[in-house]
């Protein structure tokens, strides 16, 4: 009677047996809506496939259907943590296409804000990731600072998200009173905070042995596949588009680029950190040189007159009414810009056809490129690693999909 | 970005090693552009990454556009960047449209630069654009069953019925 039994046995092979299984598209894990149809052995991963796709809005279809002007509130809900970064990136390609240069202080202000929104980012990540992993207390620290960012961004554009502040030219406003303030107390507060965070987490025994040797892969096979931003520095190579490409006011910006060694999720958990303490230094160093000066160009063409002029200057009157109907004619032409979002490289091109409406508005979403990393993080390694990747990847699904 | 007469050098060269695979050069707005005979795409884009002194190994976006009603009407886009020199230089290849149900084919670039698996499925997805040869090239953004390249300037836009619990319902 044992002999049939033995059979069975070795035909099933227990020590091999392959299990497909479906994580997502809705699940905390997933940060967004990412399907993962992972096939394991026992605790290990042996072939994993992302299936993306569920909040495709097309976004970059419908952009062809708005005047330029109309298109930047659009482009910030692709990723929807790194707003200002979207409208920087489309404001940016747009004034290269029309060849219209902003003035020093609205660069300064785009520099501000920008790096604020990347210590934003980064928050949410360093909060959800944790949670991931077991940290539940950094959720809520992570989102006390957020919150005050938010707060600053409500104080300066009257929204806490998606403020639609960065426009053709400059910025819509200009900084209120208090904000200066506010905002030197917060970046002040920044580094200690961050220090508080790296105290719970460095020496946090379950933290360290869950993301030390954890994800790793080499640099060469990082640029292989086209990964950017703080996974590539990870590993080792010092590429951020701040210093390499001169846009904005980073040329003046004295900030450093934090590397990892091994490439591990140790590793991109300690470059993102330290990036935070690099951004504050930013947002102290671009309050100190804030120069005077108007905040947007003065092309009636392309931007908006004042409105106390609306009920003096009939020129002006007929410029406000020309741009709010029709928008702004662009010559044709296309331009690629890109700059360095919180995930890496951000890039927008644009194609103009000569009328009021660009005739494709294309995003290259850091997340999406960097997303098929992911097989070479997770395979080989067990299930529970697989996860904790995956945060420290930082997809943001929105801006996957758009 | 290589200048203008920058631009002029390389493609000389490359006109040296491959003769006509260059079609033309662009210069505009301070972008430098090669624009390509697309069946010698993969000629260039190996030339560029791998002779010695150009190295132009990181293709940071893959992306397509269309022109109608220009003709040829489609164009893939290959952004490039040299990271020694930290230079960009674009490649774009123009494909026509064949007509009728055909698409228009390339070949694929995945064997050179691994990062653009995902970026050429989702142009095939978008624009119809067929690359010859990649592993694996299905929808990716859109349903697998969807038919039609929503992306191409003659898709209308808003033309997707939204199903509503009460759309089915008629009010005349």
């Amino acid at each position: 009677m044992t002999e049939p039994l033995a059979t069975l046995d070795a035909a099933l092979d227990r020590d091999r047996e392959i299990m497909t299984i479906n994580i997502g598209p809705h699940h905390p894990a997933t940060h967004g809506v990412l399907r993962l149809v992972v096939d394991l052995e026992g605790e290990m991963v042996r072939e994993v496939r992302p299936v993306i796709g569920y909040v495709h809005t097309g976004i970059e279809k419908s952009c062809e259907d708005k005047s330029y002007w109309k298109v930047i509130p659009f482009v910030e809900r692709m990723d929807y943590v790194s707003f200002f970064f979207q409208m920087e990136a489309y404001c940016g390609a747009v004034e290269r296409l029309v060849d219209l240069e902003i003035p020093p202080r609205a660069r300064y202000l785009r520099t501000l804000f920008l790096e604020l929104n990347r210590i934003h980012s980064h928050l949410v990540w360093l909060g959800t990731t944790a949670l991931d992993l077991g940290a539940i207390s950094m959720l809520w620290y992570c989102f006390r600072e957020r919150d005050k960012i938010l707060d600053l961004f409500e104080m300066a554009t009257g929204q806490r998200m998606h403020t639609r502040y960065f426009q053709v030219g400059g910025v819509i406003e200009d900084i209120p009173l208090g904000f200066e303030a506010k905002c030197r107390a917060f970046a002040e507060e920044m580094p200690i905070r961050v220090g508080q965070y790296e105290a719970l987490l460095d020496r946090n025994e379950v933290f360290l042995q869950r993301t030390k040797g954890t994800g790793i892969v080499s640099r060469e096979r990082l640029l292989e596949l086209g990964v950017t931003g703080p996974l590539l520095r990870a590993a080792g190579d010092p590429w951020d588009l701040r210093k390499a490409f001169d846009y904005l006011a980073y040329p003046e910006m004295d900030f450093k680029i934090p590397v990892g060694t091994v490439g591990d999720n140790y590793d991109r958990y300690r470059v993102r950190v330290a990036e935070m303490v690099e951004s504050a230094r930013i947002v102290s160093q671009c309050l100190d040189a804030l120069p005077e000066g108007p905040f947007i160009a003065d092309d009636r063409k392309y931007v908006l007159p004042p409105r106390s002029e609306l009920s003096t200057s009939m020129e002006s009157l007929i410029h406000h009414f020309k741009l709010v109907t029709e928008g702004y004619r662009v010559g044709p032409g296309e331009v690629y810009y890109s700059i360095e979002g919180p995930r890496g490289e951000l890039g927008c091109f644009v194609l103009a056809d000569g009328s009021a409406k660009p005739a494709r508005v294309h995003f290259r979403d850091p997340s999406f490129v960097n997303l098929q990393s992911f097989r070479d993080m997770a395979v080989g390694g067990y299930v529970a690693d697989m996860i904790a990747s995956l945060g420290m990847l930082d997809p943001i699904l929105g801006g996957v999909d758009r | 970005m290589p200048d203008a007469p920058g631009l002029e050098l390389i493609r000389g060269e490359i006109e040296r090693d491959c003769p006509d695979a260059v079609l033309a050069t662009s210069f505009d707005r301070a972008q430098a552009a090669l624009i390509v005979d697309p069946a010698r795409v993969l000629d260039v884009l190996r030339w560029l990454k791998e002779r010695p002194g150009q190295r132009y190994d990181f293709l940071s976006s893959l992306h397509a556009a269309d022109y109608l009603p220009a003709e040829p009407r489609f164009a893939v886009h290959y952004e490039l960047i040299n990271r020694d020199r930290v230079e960009r230089i674009r490649v774009k290849a123009m494909l026509a449209d064949p007509g009728s149900e055909e698409l228009p084919e390339i070949d694929s670039c995945v064997e050179l630069f691994p990062t653009a698996d995902a970026q050429e499925r989702e142009v095939f997805d978008f624009f119809g654009i067929v690359f010859r040869g990649h592993p694996n090239l299905t929808r990716i953004l859109m349903p697998d069953d969807y038919v039609g390249w929503p992306q191409r300037r003659d898709f209308p836009v808003g033309g997707e019925p939204v199903t509503f619990t009460y759309s089915e319902q008629r009010y005349d």
